[in-house]
């Protein structure tokens, strides 16, 4: 029996009135969707992934485009993608991939979070007249400070620092490979983290040569592929990073597809041409908390302890216990990616279900690593669908010292949240290895935007600090009497450590 | 608003209370009457190796005896009586003032409980965080806070505080805003040896507080600034930090300035901060705090709150107003007015 095609997802028309047949649309969609016939152009609205290229570049807003045209019929327990899901797995009796963060519908926890100001008996201060402090050290820090006595009977200090990574700002750029991106969108990336005084990941896809001028502001990755790793990849990052998981899809590895492995994408990852890149799902050397330990070592030994080292995990459940295991290693950051983070591409299941939001898992590492002493141990960096300065807000207020935007950034590059990466033929030049559509990113133009974001959100919370009469971030990190739960539960208010609303 | 008054004689010449219940109250304009208090050392020296700790009880029967119970356990009580008080007019009593005055057992020391301090200071937290209708609210040697929910010149005659002679005085005249006027929220705030007056609101508490509470410090008293005395407790005597530092890590310069400091100056701050990003204190505030070593007086680093200072001879004063120091010391010199987070400290003569 033919279960027939699935009713297209997007309806795409043109207004012909106002169509200039200048056939924009036709050259910048890499999907299909449009194809002339004469004097006319044509559409193939089953072609279209909404990524709307078409949409911002036709100069007549000629284009418009809606979702789900097609009804199914209504209910409530067996929805569109329920239904679909199942047609396609029965026609092809595999796992569903999808791409970017967690789809299902369940409500944000920060949504639901507010913050506080001052009135009155506490002024506010205003960040355009006085100073306002955002500098972030990310790395160990010491519990207590020791002093000693020298032989001319001064007092010095006998505490040593262990490197820290010095941030003008608590945002930074997250993990998002070169091969899973382009080396343009890596560059514009690149030169905004050195203009704005912070820090980007590499992700697990080597260091190209040309990001070499901006290696002091990267934080090179080691996966469990790992691929492009060598000493020389290690001794240039700022710091570096084991990544055990990620909130997208924890407990499971990788797949870059072979289409992706172009000559300079095989060349930086140090991978046959055209071949899958496949991580593994665990680290084949580490199967317990101690092989890590040792891992951290190892690769602080290969770079002379000059480099902090950090390890990213996924949001799971046992988020606290992991992380409190980590901050007893040399590991100095422990980067928590939660259950809205997101992916080039990853099974559905794993993307929509498994893992933890990252408001629970920051509240309750902060408060496992407090209670047994090791908080100055180690720093938090929370990734996970961090969409605005009120989430980067309530995120350090809850007890992280940084955070890393992902999506974030690709928006302020283009993207449009379509959800296609991993069919690399993104027409915004980001998620792709073509060169006709890398070419259409402009690294310094996406510099100029990635950095306006970040820019634009620092400010944001300078304001939200001055309002909260807060002149200086560490006195906002883990300052979790100016938030207030909004409709939240009782248990979750619990794990935050929150006060009601009106409390 | 609130005002504050710390005065030292660094002789350990002892002066009655007489004179900073006039200074006090002549800044009743910046009370509202909810509370007032005092602290003083050198007041016990017929008990100075004793612990004396100072006692709110609600009624004499079951918190009297489950605080003596935990007392018992810990160590001898070598006297104990009624802090003596007079009804009047314009305060209300709701708690009955109690003093013991303790010695820990040595061998209860070992483990966490590290020294007799520290039994001390887990006998405060156990006493307010478990026991209904009782409050520890002082608890240092050779010294003692009287304070409770009224106005200055009430509070001091309740207590009859010209009776008390002590070497270092500190006071406070409250107008409680982000907590309720009961007696525990009245300053001084003390544990130990430490006293704590505060003019402000400190908008990191927060963060200071999950600070403090992960070194097993209990926030019981609803209010900002008893915090501060279990910061000094922590870096001060656990740390072992000088007062001067403990005074950068919880007002520190700003970036800018530490980046322009020669290097081995700018190593000591950054190091400082980085260590004690979560003791720095926020918002506005005027602090003088006080232990048997001396007073230290500072404000928060944009300097929201006011404070004076003033010298004559071996006596400093601090406070928020110059005319509350004028009234103990006509004959004061060297008025001036601090900067944003400069500490001043007095300390007893060597």
């Amino acid at each position: 029996m033919s279960l027939g095609s699935i009713p297209p997802k997007y309806k795409v028309s043109i207004d012909r009135d106002q169509c200039m047949d200048c056939g924009r649309c036709i050259e910048n969609c890499s999907y299909g969707t449009f194809r002339r016939d004469g004097d006319k152009i044509l559409i193939q609205s089953r072609k279209c992934t909404a990524c709307l290229r078409c949409v911002s570049m036709c100069p007549r807003d000629a284009i418009s485009l809606t979702e789900n045209p097609v009804d199914y019929r209504s209910h409530p327990l067996w929805t569109r993608d329920a239904r679909e899901d199942i047609i396609k797995q029965a026609r092809s009796g595999k796992i569903i991939l999808a791409g970017m963060g967690n789809a299902s519908n369940l409500p944000s926890i920060f949504d639901r979070l507010l913050l506080d100001a001052c009135q009155v008996t506490n002024p506010s201060i205003d960040p355009l007249r006085e100073p306002m402090e955002l500098r972030t050290y990310i790395g160990k820090k010491p519990s207590k400070l020791e002093f000693k006595k020298t032989e001319a009977g001064d007092v010095e200090l006998a505490t040593k620092l262990s490197p820290n990574l010095k941030l003008e700002t608590p945002i930074m750029i997250g993990h998002m490979s070169y091969g899973a991106i382009s080396l343009n969108a890596h560059l514009s990336m690149a030169k905004a983290a050195k203009e704005t005084g912070t820090f980007m990941g590499t992700g697990e896809g080597g260091l190209h040569r040309e990001l070499y001028p901006y290696q002091g502001n990267m934080i090179v990755q080691v996966a469990s592929g790992r691929f492009g790793v060598n000493v020389d990849y290690l001794e240039r990052g700022a710091a570096i990073e084991i990544k055990i998981g990620q909130g997208a899809k924890p407990g499971i590895g990788g797949h870059l597809p072979g289409e992706k492995v172009s000559a300079e994408v095989s060349r930086t990852r140090m991978i046959p041409l055209g071949s899958d890149a496949i991580s593994p799902a665990p680290h084949h050397d580490i199967y317990s908390i101690e092989d890590l330990v040792q891992l951290v070592r190892s690769l602080k030994e290969a770079t002379e302890w000059k480099k902090p080292v950090f390890v990213k995990i996924a949001a799971v459940h046992n988020v606290a216990a992991i992380a409190a295991g980590i901050a007893r290693s040399s590991a100095d950051a422990v980067v928590i990616d939660g259950s809205r983070g997101g992916t080039g591409a990853a099974p559905k299941v794993f993307r929509d279900h498994v893992g933890i939001p990252i408001e629970g898992a920051i509240a309750s590492v902060d408060q496992k690593l407090r209670e047994q002493g090791t908080r100055n141990e180690v720093s938090i960096i929370a990734s996970g669908g961090m969409r605005n300065s009120a989430d980067l807000a309530k995120s350090i207020a809850l007890g992280a010292d940084a955070i890393y935007i992902g999506t974030a950034a690709l928006i302020s590059m283009g993207c449009r949240v379509c959800g296609n990466c991993y069919r690399g033929l993104c027409p915004w030049g980001i998620a792709t290895q073509r060169q006709d559509l890398v070419d259409r990113l402009d690294p310094e133009q996406g510099a100029r935007q990635v950095s306006n974001l970040i820019h634009a959100w620092t400010l944001e919370l300078s304001e939200l600090m001055g309002a909260a009469g807060i002149n200086s971030i560490e006195s906002m990190r883990g300052n979790r009497d100016r938030l207030r739960g909004y409709m939240l539960d009782e248990g979750i208010l619990e794990v935050l450590d929150v006060k009601n609303a009106g409390a | 608003m609130c005002g504050i008054i710390g005065v030292i004689d660094k002789t350990r010449s002892r002066m009655d209370g007489s004179k900073i219940k006039a200074a006090l109250s002549l800044m009743n304009e910046r009370g509202s009457g909810d509370g007032a208090g005092y602290a003083a050392y050198g007041i016990y020296p017929d008990y100075a190796d004793c612990y004396a700790l100072h006692v709110f009880f609600d009624n004499m029967a079951e918190p009297k005896t489950k605080v003596e119970e935990i007392l018992h356990y810990w160590g001898t009580v070598v006297h104990q009586e009624e802090i003596p008080t007079f009804e009047q007019p314009g305060l209300k009593r709701v708690h009955t003032p109690w003093r013991y005055f303790f010695k820990p057992f040595d061998d209860m020391i070992g483990g966490k409980v590290g020294s007799e301090k520290d039994i001390i200071k887990h006998i405060v937290m156990e006493v307010n965080s478990s026991i209904d209708g009782a409050l520890v609210f002082s608890s240092g040697k050779n010294m003692g806070v009287f304070k409770a929910s009224g106005w200055p010149e009430d509070v001091a005659n309740f207590y009859r505080i010209e009776d008390y002679e002590g070497y270092i005085w500190l006071a406070h005249n409250r107008y409680p805003t982000n907590s309720p006027g009961w007696w525990g929220g009245a300053h001084p705030f003390n544990l130990l040896d430490w006293s704590v007056v505060h003019n402000g609101e400190i908008t990191s508490y927060g963060t200071n507080q999950r600070y403090v509470e992960g070194y097993g410090y209990k926030c019981t008293l609803l209010t900002d600034t008893e915090v501060v005395a279990y910061l000094f407790d922590l870096l001060g005597r656990q740390h072992e930090l000088h007062t001067e530092t403990v005074v950068k890590a919880l007002a520190p310069p700003f970036w800018d300035e530490i980046d322009r400091m020669p290097p081995a100056k700018e190593g000591l701050y950054r190091t400082i901060r980085m260590t004690y990003g979560s003791a720095l204190m926020n918002g506005p505030f005027a602090i003088v705090v006080a232990s048997n070593e001396g007073i230290v007086g500072f404000t928060d680093r944009i300097k929201l709150r006011p404070l004076v200072v003033g010298e004559n001879g071996d006596m400093l004063y601090i406070s928020s107003e110059e005319s509350a120091i004028r009234v103990i010391d006509p004959e004061v010199k060297n008025i001036r007015t601090p900067r944003a987070g400069e500490p001043i400290i007095g300390r007893f003569n060597a």
